[in-house]
């Protein structure tokens, strides 16, 4: 239970120093801070549910399956699919940032980048293993801090389920390899 | 002496202009209640909410509202459907920043965006005021990913029965391809029981009702042979009121105490959408669907399907619809080979009865209910293939019979002349 209470305690402390970036610009915590903080929790939460729960129960001790259609197929939410509906439900709240997953090989192509820093910044965090990306960008009349940070293949399971979709643009992944990268914005103006 | 005239002609134009416009307040001010508000109405409103078009705060919950407060009413009565049916395009996609330029396209952030109200001439099917084209305006390059889509018609996303806009549970690709192939009629249907409360059955002798009523020997009988009494469900859970008074009519808030999903569903589908916008329960002449005249003026509450005691299932299965229902669907009913094998099976197993269809048992976990709101497979139909055709037909047969309107009217007497073609193309491209 300890990452738990640790991650709640800091995504509850990174948005309350959001609430002071955007308020004050003087005293407020940095974005790049800000986004460095919640993209800490993001990326733990990730890996101990890809680690600790699908690859131990479905490969290592074929408890139960991680199914794409895990809701028909009675089976646990895939690694990627369990991190984007934390982001829908982030978004749903309006909690003054957001995040997806994206990838320059993404099985679903609405999840390829759209925006130039996207695409800088997923190319970038590829080329440089353990660099991540930030810009600012405008979109719609807003101005945005967007940090790009990569994705990794932290398990056989990201690996196996990749390199065999049919969807999939992209069929020799390794493990440890950079697959695509988590965006995060947070607003800085509008 | 002229002045005076003119004085006293002008204190009369006065004084009827001023009751004029009186008359004018007092008329505005009385229409704004009752059923004068029909003088508000910009338009005639969808089958969808008709029955409730003279509750105007339903939703236009502010006067003047903006669109963020026509979305909360919207999203009051349907964001928790949506969330079941895993809605494909959630307003969360459309806030996302990266979007922002599909907005420019399309505002799907709004219900209004596609469902404008009072625009009958701008309105189709599922109650949509855009032109069937709206999909292209993001997903132009499909035919990139599919080549079995290139050369279709801009407005054939969901005309052809392949794609929704919100509910795609029976109709993503893996599951066209896992129920490719299936014959038209499967080896053995599958049946969902439901589960009942499990408790010492009563008998006449055991009626807990006051002492100074007679109790009607049949409606007694009916008790004792139901299910509530079959389950120990006595006089007074239903027509005791909480503060222990008897009550002859029992409110079906009440019923809504035990049945709490039952209540849920009836209020969330057209027979208790009324009630649900807290106005007196639907009244069967105020449909607009074709209906029986003899039952004109019928009102629509719990016990209207179920009749009161009894409470038989199989009577609230079919005869409780046809008494009401008279379109060419209903009147088609029994000459179809679903209620010839409903009819022929006292267990209720066998066949298709309305209910089975329109108000469908669902699993839910390890336990089962029956969904009583009647529009929840038809919005739009091939959501019925998932949850009710799969029982017992291929997925390639039921989808084609979904997308038959002249077999549906004729109430599945025949076979589809319809050929929906995903499951194909699906099955080509999984090779």
């Amino acid at each position: 239970m300890k990452p738990i209470i640790f991650s709640c305690l800091l995504v509850l402390g990174a948005a309350t120093g959001l609430t002071g970036c955007q308020s004050d610009k003087g005293g407020g915590i940095e974005p790049k801070v800000m986004a460095d903080a919640l993209h800490a929790v993001m990326a733990s939460d990730r890996t101990v549910y890809t680690k600790q729960v699908v690859n131990r129960l479905q490969n290592e001790e074929g408890v139960i399956k991680a199914s794409e259609h895990w809701k028909d197929d009675k089976a646990l939410p895939l690694p990627a699919q369990m991190f984007r509906m934390g982001a829908e439900m982030v978004a749903e709240k309006k909690a003054g940032f957001t995040y997806s997953l994206l990838s320059m090989w993404p099985v679903n192509k609405q999840n390829k980048p759209k925006t130039e820093v996207e695409t800088a910044g997923l190319k970038f965090v590829a080329d440089n293993k353990g660099q991540n990306y930030y810009g600012e960008e405008t979109l719609a009349g807003t101005k945005y801090f967007t940090a790009v940070y990569a994705d990794t293949a932290v398990a056989p399971a990201c690996v196996k389920c990749h390199n065999e979709h049919k969807d999939s643009p992209r069929k020799d992944f390794k493990l440890g390899e950079v697959m695509g990268g988590v965006v995060l914005r947070i607003p800085l103006s509008g | 002496m002229s002045w005076f005239k003119s004085l006293r002609l002008r204190w009369s134009s006065a004084l009827v202009l001023g009751l004029v416009m009186a008359m004018m307040v007092a008329f505005l001010t009385y229409s704004l209640t009752g059923k004068t508000r029909t003088l508000y109405l910009p338009g005639p409103t969808t089958l969808g909410h008709y029955q409730i078009e003279l509750e105007c705060p339903a939703c236009h919950s502010e006067v003047f509202s903006d669109r963020a407060a026509l979305q909360a009413a919207c999203v009051k009565c349907h964001g928790a459907e949506l969330k079941r049916v895993d809605d494909s395009h959630p307003e969360a996609k459309f806030t996302d920043p990266r979007n922002a330029s599909r907005i420019e396209a399309l505002d799907a952030r709004f219900c209004i965006a596609c469902h404008r109200e009072h625009r009958p001439e701008l309105t189709s099917s599922m109650g949509l005021s855009l032109p069937k084209d709206y999909c292209f305006s993001c997903h132009e390059s499909v035919a990139d990913e599919r080549p079995s889509h290139r050369g279709l018609a801009f407005d054939t996303c969901q005309a052809a029965g392949c794609h929704n806009f919100h509910d795609n549970q029976a109709l993503y690709e893996d599951f066209l391809v896992k129920h490719y192939g299936e014959p038209p009629l499967l080896p053995s249907p599958k049946n969902v029981a439901l589960t009942y409360a499990k408790a010492a059955p009563l008998a006449a002798k055991d009626a807990d009702a006051p002492g100074s009523l007679v109790l009607d020997a049949n409606e007694t009988r009916a008790w004792v042979e139901s299910a509530h009494g079959r389950a120990g469900t006595n006089c007074s859970a239903c027509h005791a009121s909480k503060a222990g008074e008897w009550q002859a009519s029992v409110p079906g808030e009440r019923c809504g105490e035990c049945h709490e999903a039952e209540r849920e569903g009836y209020l969330a589908g057209r027979h208790g959408m009324r009630e649900a916008a807290g106005l007196a329960p639907m009244r069967v002449g105020d449909a607009r669907q074709p209906m029986r005249p003899a039952a004109k003026d019928e009102t629509l509450g719990c016990t209207s399907c179920h009749g009161a005691h009894g409470f038989d299932t199989k009577q609230a299965a079919v005869e409780a619809c046809l008494r009401c229902h008279a379109d060419e669907h209903s009147t088609q009913y029994r000459q179809s080979r679903h209620f010839e094998l409903f009819r022929g099976d006292a267990s209720g197993r066998s066949g298709a009865s309305c209910a089975t269809c329109h108000l469908p048992r669902i699993a839910e976990g390890r336990a089962a209910r029956v969904v009583h709101n009647q529009n929840d497979t038809l919005r739009p139909n091939e959501k019925m293939a998932r949850t009710v055709c799969l029982n017992c037909h291929g997925l390639g047969f039921s989808l084609d019979a979904l997308a038959d309107t002249a077999l549906i009217a004729r109430n599945f007497v025949g076979t589809p002349r319809v050929k929906v073609e995903s499951l194909e193309w699906a099955h080509r491209r999984a090779q």
